[in-house]
């Protein structure tokens, strides 16, 4: 059990790293970004780059908000 | 030459070096502390269950994922792993993380290898053996995961490989050359691009793969096709900046606490 733990935490720390909420992130917008391919009329255009951007806004917002909150005393 | 296959080179050859580097660096001090037999034997014995690995993953890849689902599990882990790099490179490029030291990293290891006891196990010293062995592996781990990702995403795995092999030769030859650790290379500099790279093929696959949901699971297109990479790149080009801008003063006031 300890080596099956030890095996996931290894791909963990390996591919989602220190800040969980980028990867948190990112799955919500392809959540999003499969439901509007699977029920929305919305062209390919649209879809992408709708994703692309709220990509880009996810993962910013994450990388911008933890290095502020990390510098706040206390 | 696609624009595609251009940074898949490059992606893959820089990011790769990096990976050799820290290797490179890890092999060194227990070489010259430890004995470079048990360092060789640690490194030739890693890079044999990096070949069992890559070679079971890429078949498993390959053959086991339709190409629509494989564009957005392969991009979405690539653009998870980019980020966390592009993540780095912001904070370092800020001054809210420290840069990474290879020089200081080189004495922390010599030190561990100077003072750790003389075990011995099948003729090998045990410590340089398993240090050089876990190194040489993970850092491997690394360069195989960008290599099979790119690869595969981007239909041209002897690109990545030859450009992940330019990397660890270019490394190693310098490596060899110099006989000490490759502190002057611009690691961050370096990191900092790879992130961008990983960041805009993960996204550009990861959004493509979406649509194994569309009916008859076509890969979306993005408007411009394969030039809409540029596109991506620059947005994540901007951002970073802007990051590096936003966050820079935080960095400072901290440095200078530190510094008084």
């Amino acid at each position: 059990m300890r080596y099956v733990a030890g095996f996931f935490r290894f791909w963990w720390d390996f591919i989602v790293g220190d800040d969980w909420k980028i990867a948190a992130g990112v799955a919500c917008v392809l959540t999003a970004g499969a439901l509007l391919v699977a029920y929305s009329s919305l062209s390919d255009t649209v879809v992408t780059l709708l994703a692309g951007a709220g990509i880009v806004a996810v993962a910013t917002t994450a990388i911008v908000r933890d290095a502020l909150a990390s510098r706040r005393p206390g | 030459m696609t624009w595609s296959t251009l940074g898949l080179a490059a992606s893959t050859l820089l990011a790769s070096a990096v990976e050799f580097v820290e290797a490179f660096t890890i092999v060194l001090a227990m070489g010259l502390t430890r004995g470079w037999r048990s360092a060789i034997a640690g490194t030739v014995s890693a890079l044999a269950v990096l070949c069992g690995v890559a070679a079971f993953s890429g078949y498993a890849l390959i053959n086991w994922f339709p190409k629509s689902s494989l564009q957005l599990v392969v991009g979405s882990l690539l653009l998870v792993f980019g980020l966390q790099w592009l993540r780095k490179a912001i904070l370092r490029s800020s001054g809210l993380k420290a840069l990474h030291d290879e020089d200081e990293t080189f004495r922390e290891l010599t030190d561990t290898g100077r003072q750790g006891g003389a075990g011995t196990r099948a003729g090998l010293d045990w410590l340089g053996f398993v240090v050089s062995f876990k190194g040489v592996l993970l850092e491997g781990l690394e360069v195989i995961f960008i290599v099979i990702t790119f690869g595969t995403s981007a239909h041209s795995m002897p690109t990545a490989v030859a450009g992940a092999a330019v990397g660890g030769a270019i490394v190693l030859a310098a490596g060899i050359l110099l006989h000490r650790p490759l502190a002057r290379v611009p690691e961050n500099t370096i990191k900092f691009a790879v992130g961008l790279l990983l960041s805009t093929f993960g996204t550009f696959w990861a959004v493509e793969g979406l649509g194994v949901f569309a009916a008859g699971s076509k890969s979306m297109e993005w408007p411009g096709g394969e030039a809409a990479l540029l596109g991506v790149l620059a947005a994540w080009c901007v951002i970073s900046w802007l990051a590096v801008r936003l966050l820079a003063p935080y960095g400072t006031r901290r440095e200078a606490a530190v510094g008084a």
